[in-house]
């Protein structure tokens, strides 16, 4: 029998915290080699072994009769019925963004579209969620810019589309830009994917590209803060993505999936072999033996750790029947990619790597997979955001002066100079383009059935209140969804955060998954998998170590924000909703309970010049039924157009509507005066607040709707009519505005001035 | 009829392709892979975009190489109808199966959006079925569409009415701001001197329905079973 070479000794250092190393020695029984201290490192990093938020996780509904596979997997799964399913999983690439911004954000798209790949699903749709500073700051320009040339270079070429997302700018992210990809997959739900390894003597099949020395230890370098100092040599823990092999690599293993000979798979991502056999392993509770000569390599002479820790792009590990090895290698041959058997299963639980007759590493699979789980201290900041300095008396502002800033605003102003870049209708399923409330896809195995997604992220209401902006975020896609008439089926989250070891930024953590949880259960839809990306501060230039702690500055770190991704499904996708007006001579009504805050709104930060309060109450109940109303009055054809007042309120709504319906409207405001059967009330003109919608329909329309909602118990009421070439806004007492006429021209003129 | 549309490592519009050809258009489409010496049985061809072999060196022109080309240029000489789309047309160009070049967009980004263009000529295989003038909406979606070519070229061409569509706006106005990608002259698509080789940078197949907010693409495979049927009937 061959013994581990080197033996592992008292001297070697994983780089994990002290706890961590003595975890390890407890679980072997003896201290690991070099090779097996680096695996640890990589393994059980915050990236991989999600130690600080696992726990937390756990208090996320992730349950529903449509759930096929739940969190823990490459990817969640929901059937979406007609004997279909779809993947879906959202994944932050913020680190690697930051240092190289546009291989940071290809290879996140990359590594997303694997993620779902790997369970048997055919990659049919992309949405970014993006975070910088403000666009007038020369680096953030230039983060903004590569990061969407990234994401642009890679999923166009690889053919799938990028059909939605968001892009939000604050100073918060100018050293932290955050970049989230949410990628969703098509797959027959009878052969939904799995990543447990099983059958004793089964092959382990290397496929793809070959592997370098790129990226290794990527997934540690993540899980820090990132230092300035450092950049030019965290460049090297950045990968470099190919989409050319990337597409290949979809292609070739959809057809070996197809031949239906394959036991298990799993992509490699972060953690590269490492991770992919470690969890395969300890999912099937069997052991690998792994022989690192047979690693297709781009360059020689390359060390066991590296061969097993690098994060070398386009690459998947199967498990399948040793005799149909070389049929499915054939597959991936055929399609111009490397495919060799690199190993076996084994009975005995443990991971052996071997390298020219070595033994490198001997390993339990669930040792590495399995990351001790921390439950730190939360501790509520003395002061939230929201209540450091709440304004007591707001400024008089000229309504329609501050209408336009907010249309030029980067948040609400029209991403059409982005989502050019994009490819948004490769793979011919998108019915509703980016700029919607959501896209619509149609899918083409089983009409009329649609998927609608929705990406949505508001970190202004989680500074706030994380535990109120989290639900409202989630209340928000609901809503997105709704306006095209879609059900929610599921939901994957980013979670983005300071560093959890601080117990302020894990109370607000643990707020935020309390809120989500409380929308999601709220709604009845399932979390069905997600990334957590802590360490999301910079660490103020030259001074990256701990003893800095204290000294680091509070404004480098981020606002809480988790960003929401949901997928929903269009009964009947032939007769898409529009979200502007339509016609002249429609009734515009206002739907819902929500009454709009301007704590935390896009108001107060632009005018005001802070957060100014909570945002406003959730209102589950109410909202929820809001949403469903507006998702069944979409879907039985009540309604022209329908649009959710979100960010900048009524006022940007009305705005919207009128801008993407190219069409005028005359709108009173409602006053605090009127009763229940009339329109919601009282009403900020920017107020931001869960629930509302604005919504557009023939005369003759109006008593089925009102019907409708009053079986829902909303309220609902008209506000004014569509038509003309203005948008005309008559105020009544006590909304504070002043009355005003502003042609849609010049609406437009703001809200299409981003320049990018 | 019988369509094959080429696949590349790297083509991703080709499903997409058989798709609006089977589904929608009733057709029997096969699949021609790259490597394929032959391409017998097969009535009209259809490179589809994408990025072939990852529109390394230069767009289209490694694919260009491909073995199934030298099947395609025969084809092509005899007098067979072969349309590129997008990737598809750069690889034509580059394979001198059509002439001129396609550059990077004036902007030089990746451009995905609707365009118009007019059809300048009626003598192609593309379009027997489309009076000149016929203004079609269809999407673009490329970073290389900006089409060039050498004075004498440019002079054949227009001589010849090989020029086969322009972008033009709404109303089918070739004005400066409804070109998106800074071609020459505004040329979207051209002919070989037969007519039967045809290649544009809009993406018909993306506009082959009405739920994809055009069903104008639709109108340029209807073209190729017009010609190929006229073709067949005896004189």
């Amino acid at each position: 029998m061959r013994t581990l070479a080197p033996e592992g000794t008292a001297t070697v250092r994983t780089g994990l915290p002290a706890g961590d190393e003595h975890e390890i020695v407890r679980r072997l029984g003896r201290h690991p080699n070099m090779v097996e201290a680096r695996m640890f490192g990589v393994m059980w990093s915050e990236h991989c072994g999600y130690k600080h938020s696992r726990h937390t996780l756990r208090r996320l509904p992730s349950g529903s009769p449509r759930v096929l596979s739940g969190p823990g997997g490459n990817a969640g799964v929901v059937s979406i019925g007609a004997g279909w399913a779809v993947a879906f999983k959202m994944e932050s690439h913020n680190h690697p963004s930051a240092v190289d911004p546009y291989n940071g954000a290809a290879t996140g798209v990359g590594g997303i579209i694997r993620d779902v790949l790997a369970m048997g699903a055919r990659p049919i749709a992309l949405l970014d969620s993006l975070r910088f500073g403000p666009l007038d700051d020369r680096r953030s320009r230039q983060l903004a810019g590569g990061v969407v040339a990234g994401i642009a270079g890679y999923g166009n070429a690889i053919g799938v589309p990028t059909v939605g997302g968001e892009l939000l700018v604050d100073a918060c992210y100018r050293d932290n830009p955050l970049v989230n990809v949410a990628c969703l997959g098509l797959v027959r739900a009878d052969r939904v994917a799995t990543a447990a390894a099983q059958g004793v003597g089964n092959a382990v099949l290397y496929a793809g590209a070959r592997t370098g020395r790129d990226g290794i230890g990527g997934a540690a370098f993540a899980s820090t803060e990132l230092d300035e100092s450092r950049e030019r040599t965290d460049r090297a823990s950045v990968q470099i993505g190919d989409p050319f092999t990337g597409k290949l690599l979809i292609e070739a293993t959809l057809e070996a999936l197809e031949s239906g000979a394959i036991v298990a798979i799993q992509d490699m991502g972060a953690g590269g072999i490492t991770c992919a056999a470690s969890e395969m392993a300890a999912r099937g509770g069997v052991g690998m033996a792994i022989d690192l000569d047979r690693v297709p390599l781009r360059e020689a002479h390359m060390r066991p750790e590296e061969i097993l820790l690098s994060e070398s792009q386009e690459r998947m590990l199967l498990v399948l029947r040793s005799d149909d090895a070389p049929r499915v290698a054939g597959i991936y041959r055929r399609w111009g990619l490397s495919a060799e058997v690199i190993g076996h299963v084994t009975a005995e639980p443990r991971l052996v790597a071997t390298l020219a007759g070595q033994i490198v590493a001997d390993l339990p699979p669930d040792a590495l997979a399995d990351a001790p789980a921390y439950v730190p201290e939360p501790r509520r900041p003395r002061v939230l955001n929201g209540e450091e300095r709440r304004p007591t008396a707001r400024a008089a502002v000229d309504p329609l002066d501050a209408l336009l800033r907010m249309l030029r605003h980067p948040d609400i102003a029209s991403k059409r100079e982005i989502f050019e870049q994009y490819d948004h209708m490769v793979g011919i399923r998108t019915v509703t383009v980016p700029g919607a409330d959501a896209a619509v896809l149609r899918v083409l195995e089983a009409p009329p059935l649609g998927l609608a997604l929705a990406a949505d992220g508001n970190a202004r209401w989680c500074a706030g209140d994380p535990r109120r902006g989290a639900a409202l975020i989630v209340m928000e896609a609901a809503a997105n969804l709704a306006c095209v008439g879609a059900e929610p089926l599921a939901v994957t989250d980013c979670l983005n955060f300071g560093s959890p070891e601080r117990p302020e930024v894990f109370w607000t953590f643990r707020e935020a998954v309390d809120g989500i949880a409380d929308a999601c259960r709220s709604l009845g839809v399932p979390v069905i998998g997600g990334n957590v990306s802590f360490y999301n501060e910079a660490a103020a230039a030259g001074n990256g170590s701990a003893a800095a702690e204290g000294a680091r500055d509070p404004a480098r770190a981020i606002h809480p924000t988790p960003i929401i991704g949901m997928v929903g499904l269009v009964e009947d996708v032939s007769r898409p909703t529009r979200s502007g007006f339509l016609n002249e001579g429609d009734l515009i009504v206002l739907i819902g309970s929500g009454s709009g805050s301007l704590g935390a709104s896009l108001h107060d930060v632009l005018i005001e010049g802070n957060i100014g309060g909570p945002p406003a109450d959730p209102a589950l109940g109410d909202t929820t039924r809001a949403i469903q109303l507006v998702c069944r009055a979409v879907r039985a054809r009540l309604v022209r157009s329908a649009h959710d007042v979100s960010d900048g309120g009524l006022a940007v709504a009305l705005a919207e509507a009128c801008i993407m319906g190219g069409i005028g409207a005359s709108v009173t405001l409602p006053s605090a005066t009127q009763d229940h059967s009339g329109p919601p009330a009282p009403l900020d003109w920017f107020g931001e607040g869960p629930g509302l919608f604005l919504v557009s329909l023939p005369a003759e329309g109006l008593p089925a709707l009102e019907a409708l909602a009053a079986e829902h118990g909303v309220p609902c009421g008209a506000i004014g009519t569509v038509g003309g070439a203005s948008l005309s806004v008559l105020a009544s007492a006590p909304t504070g505005v002043d009355s005003f006429t502003v042609e849609v021209r010049v609406l437009r003129q703001a809200w299409d001035s981003l320049e990018f | 009829m019988r369509w094959g549309v080429v696949v590349f490592p790297g083509s991703n519009c080709d499903q997409d392709c058989m798709h609006a050809l089977r589904s929608v258009m009733g057709q029997s489409v096969d699949a021609v892979w790259h490597e394929e010496r032959s391409v017998a049985g097969l009535d009209v061809l259809v490179l589809p975009g994408g990025f072939s072999y990852g529109d390394y060196l230069r767009a289209g022109a490694i694919a260009a190489t491909a073995p199934v080309m030298s099947a395609i240029r025969d084809f092509a000489e005899a007098g067979r109808p072969v349309l590129g789309v997008c990737n598809g047309f750069q690889i034509l160009t580059e394979a001198r199966l059509l002439p001129g070049t396609l550059v990077r967009n004036a902007r030089l980004r990746f451009r995905c959006r609707p365009v118009w263009v007019r059809v300048e000529s009626s003598d192609t295989s593309f379009t027997a079925a489309l009076p000149e003038g016929t203004v079609l909406q269809m999407p673009i979606a490329h970073a290389e569409g900006g089409y060039r070519a050498s004075a004498d070229e440019l002079n054949a061409l227009r001589a010849a009415g090989r020029v086969v569509f322009r972008y033009c706006d709404r109303e089918g106005r070739v004005l400066a701001e409804a070109n998106p990608n800074g071609s020459v002259d505004a040329i979207a698509g051209v002919a070989n001197a037969r007519g039967n080789v045809v290649g544009l940078m809009p993406h018909p197949e993306r506009a082959s329905e009405g739920l994809l907010a055009s069903s104008d693409g639709r109108r340029i495979f209807e073209s190729a079973l017009a010609s190929l049927a006229a073709r067949a009937e005896p004189v």
